[in-house]
């Protein structure tokens, strides 16, 4: 009696913070009505490779906005980034779908006026509105590009690519494998789990409850003595793949485009326990200080040129459907290769970064929310 | 009478003046900057964060400080923190003395500005190209695996672990060793050692009698240096260590930089404060100070 009352007021408590923010939020901004003159500066967090000269420098040629970019490694870096000195300090983010939550809930971001956004009419109908950036109507980002998250391996190891996740969780390769520092790589085992212990129940690797995740857990606390190094930013494992210190791990296709560049013998896959991904939304802090620079930059990104570029640059699928006409020019073959003009099946079939919530959303509100999971990586990486 | 006058006559009748008024603005700086963020964060550390939206709530409570007990990592990464800290200070230690040593007591005037030079040179170049050159000497193909193939020995799997941290640790600050060593080796009067010599006592018996005791405070002095600059380090963990080699100011910097968990930071920061407090109390009972 007295547990259940404790819970209802816990709740109900809940219920009023996430309704809250949403009220303050609406009636804090109001979105920009008419893009004006530029401010001269934009202030970007971003992934590594997402501002890169190719398409920066004729931002700034042509808007006169000089970018200053900061590069994150991971979603709760972006995260702390947009609300480090109390917000204002940069202007953009490309937040992945695991933050955008939490930066709208937060006050961070403030709500777009897409009807300034020229090219949103020609994304793909899942990314024009999709709950990790819209809610209840009202848009709190732009949707840029996608992809999976990818098992990248030495080609000298596997002449023939690995079939399945299991290779990184495999003592054979103790001391030579290597995985991101960050909590979100729980759902890459959990996903995994999913297809090799179905007794376990997995059902979406962003919920899990207890026991999933003391199974979970176990699994990763085995692997971390065989991972060589935990890596933060992609350039560091992009070194232990060039100096030979691992020769399997988790990857984005970015560091194999750029290992491959470099004549190291690598290739990437995607086994066949499917994949978790993102899906990248470049957002406008609340405070920011540029507004008329950012809705400049998310335009100049979302032209089907950038879009093509950063694609094929990174390794990624764009949002925009008119960029593969561009993707083909730039590189033959490559609209297809990066998925451009994939169906809709393929976009369904990733398992998008996503924030951890209480609520398992079916029903039950006994799952782990993202700070259980935070703590739980921190034990696991030692 | 003239003020300017007035004064003088004034801090002249008083003397704590003139020093009070000579003190009042390094004080000031010392007090609003130095100790002011130091407080800052004790304050800090029993607050706690909204989880949905970050932002802090201000307030007494224990929670962080419960957490990290209640959690073994946490003690876990504290002593595996003071452990390398404390062998990096033992191994700076054996290795300061042989060049300390040689610097001012053997070596002749230029051999000993040129090894002089050769220990300051390093402390010129950025930390973190030197912490970068090692992680490229210690790689799989790097040029210590390089070397150990050529005559014919097995590869050593020694990058990106907690031997590479060792090694780093106590090739960066070997320098804040040798120095305050040299210092007071210098110090001891030659005559001491003659004495002892005339007594009969043997090279070894001297330096473990006479030249060992009154060089104590050096080493320590160097050991406040090695332990703290260990003890507060996070970027040479990052950049060479592997799995399992975090440090304290990892779980800090991951908290106020990726977490963005400002209290639970200042928390377990608070921790090396009281690790160095009772280090600085036992140094200054060896009168490390005096050698400083």
């Amino acid at each position: 009696m007295k547990a259940d009352l404790k819970r209802d007021v816990a709740r109900l408590l809940l219920g009023v913070s996430m309704s809250l923010p949403m009220v303050q939020t609406a009636a804090a901004v109001q979105p920009l009505q008419a893009i004006g003159k530029g401010e001269g500066v934009l202030n970007v967090v971003a992934w590594e490779g997402y501002a890169q000269d190719d398409w920066v420098k004729p931002f700034e040629a042509a808007t006169g906005c000089m970018v200053n970019a900061k590069y994150a490694g991971s979603s709760d870096e972006m995260v702390a980034l947009m609300r480090s000195g109390g917000g204002g300090q940069y202007d953009v983010v490309s937040a992945s779908g695991d933050a955008t939550l939490r930066l709208i809930y937060g006050h961070n971001v403030q709500p777009i006026n897409i009807a300034l956004i020229p090219a949103w009419k020609n994304f793909i109908p899942q990314l024009q509105s999709p709950d990790f950036n819209t809610v209840k109507g009202v848009h709190y980002g732009v949707s840029y590009e996608w992809g999976p998250n990818t098992l990248l391996y030495s080609t000298k190891v596997f002449p023939t690519a690995p079939t399945s996740w299991s290779v990184i969780y495999n003592p054979k390769y103790k001391g030579q494998i290597t995985v991101p520092d960050n909590p979100i790589q729980i759902a890459d085992a959990a996903l995994y789990l999913s297809k090799a212990d179905p007794s376990l129940g997995i059902t979406d690797p962003y919920e899990l409850n207890q026991t999933q995740m003391n199974a979970v857990v176990a699994l990763l606390k085995t692997q971390s003595g065989l991972i060589k190094k935990y890596w933060a930013l992609a350039s560091d494992e992009i070194q232990l793949f060039t100096s030979g210190d691992a020769v399997v791990g988790a990857a984005w296709p970015y560091q194999t485009n750029t290992l491959q560049a470099a004549k190291v013998a690598v290739a990437d896959t995607i086994p066949a326990e499917g994949a978790t991904g993102w899906a990248d939304t470049w957002m406008i802090s609340a405070k920011a200080k540029h507004p008329n620079c950012a809705y400049e930059w998310i335009n100049w990104v979302t032209t089907p040129k950038v879009q093509a570029e950063q694609a094929i640059y990174f390794g990624e699928t764009p949002a925009n459907t008119l960029a593969c006409k561009e993707m083909d020019a730039e590189q033959p073959g490559a609209c297809a290769q990066y998925h451009a003009n994939a169906p809709a099946s393929y976009f369904d079939s990733i398992k998008f970064w996503k924030t951890p919530l209480a609520d398992c959303g079916n029903g039950k509100d006994d799952c782990l929310d993202y700070s259980a999971w935070q703590r739980e990586w921190q034990n696991i990486k030692g | 009478m003239h003020p300017l006058k007035a004064w003088s006559s004034f801090v002249w009748r008083r003397g704590w003046a003139a020093t009070g008024a000579l003190l009042a603005l390094p004080g000031a700086w010392f007090a609003g900057l130095y100790l002011a963020a130091i407080g800052a964060m004790f304050v800090t550390s029993f607050w706690s964060v909204d989880p949905l939206s970050g932002t802090l709530i201000p307030g007494f409570s224990l929670g962080n400080f419960q957490a990290l007990l209640s959690d073994p990592i946490y003690t876990k990464i504290a002593l595996r923190t003071v452990g390398i800290a404390a062998s990096v200070t033992v191994t700076d230690i054996l290795l300061a003395w042989p060049v300390a040593y040689a610097m001012v007591r053997l070596a002749g005037p230029r051999l000993r500005a040129v090894l002089m030079a050769a220990v300051m040179v390093p402390l010129w170049s950025s930390y973190l190209a030197r912490v970068y050159a090692w992680r490229l000497i210690l790689a799989h193909n790097g040029v210590l695996n390089w070397a150990l193939i050529e005559i014919g020995l097995p590869r050593l799997h020694i990058g990106y672990s907690n031997w590479a941290m060792w090694i780093v640790f106590s090739y960066l600050w070997l320098p804040f060793m040798i120095l305050p060593i040299a210092a007071s080796v210098e110090r001891i009067a030659p005559s001491l050692l003659e004495a002892s010599s005339d007594l009969g006592e043997t090279g070894l018996r001297t330096f473990r009698r006479v030249v060992l005791p009154l060089a104590l405070p050096g080493m320590v002095a160097g050991a406040i240096f090695t332990f703290s600059l260990t003890l507060g380090d996070y970027v040479t963990p990052m950049l060479v260590g592997g799995e399992g080699s975090d440090f304290i100011g990892n779980v800090v910097y991951s908290n106020v930089g990726v977490t963005n968990n400002i209290p639970f930071a200042a928390a377990y920061a608070v921790l090396p404060l009281g690790v160095m407090a009772g280090f600085l109390l036992i140094a200054r009972r060896l009168g490390a100070f005096d050698a400083l």
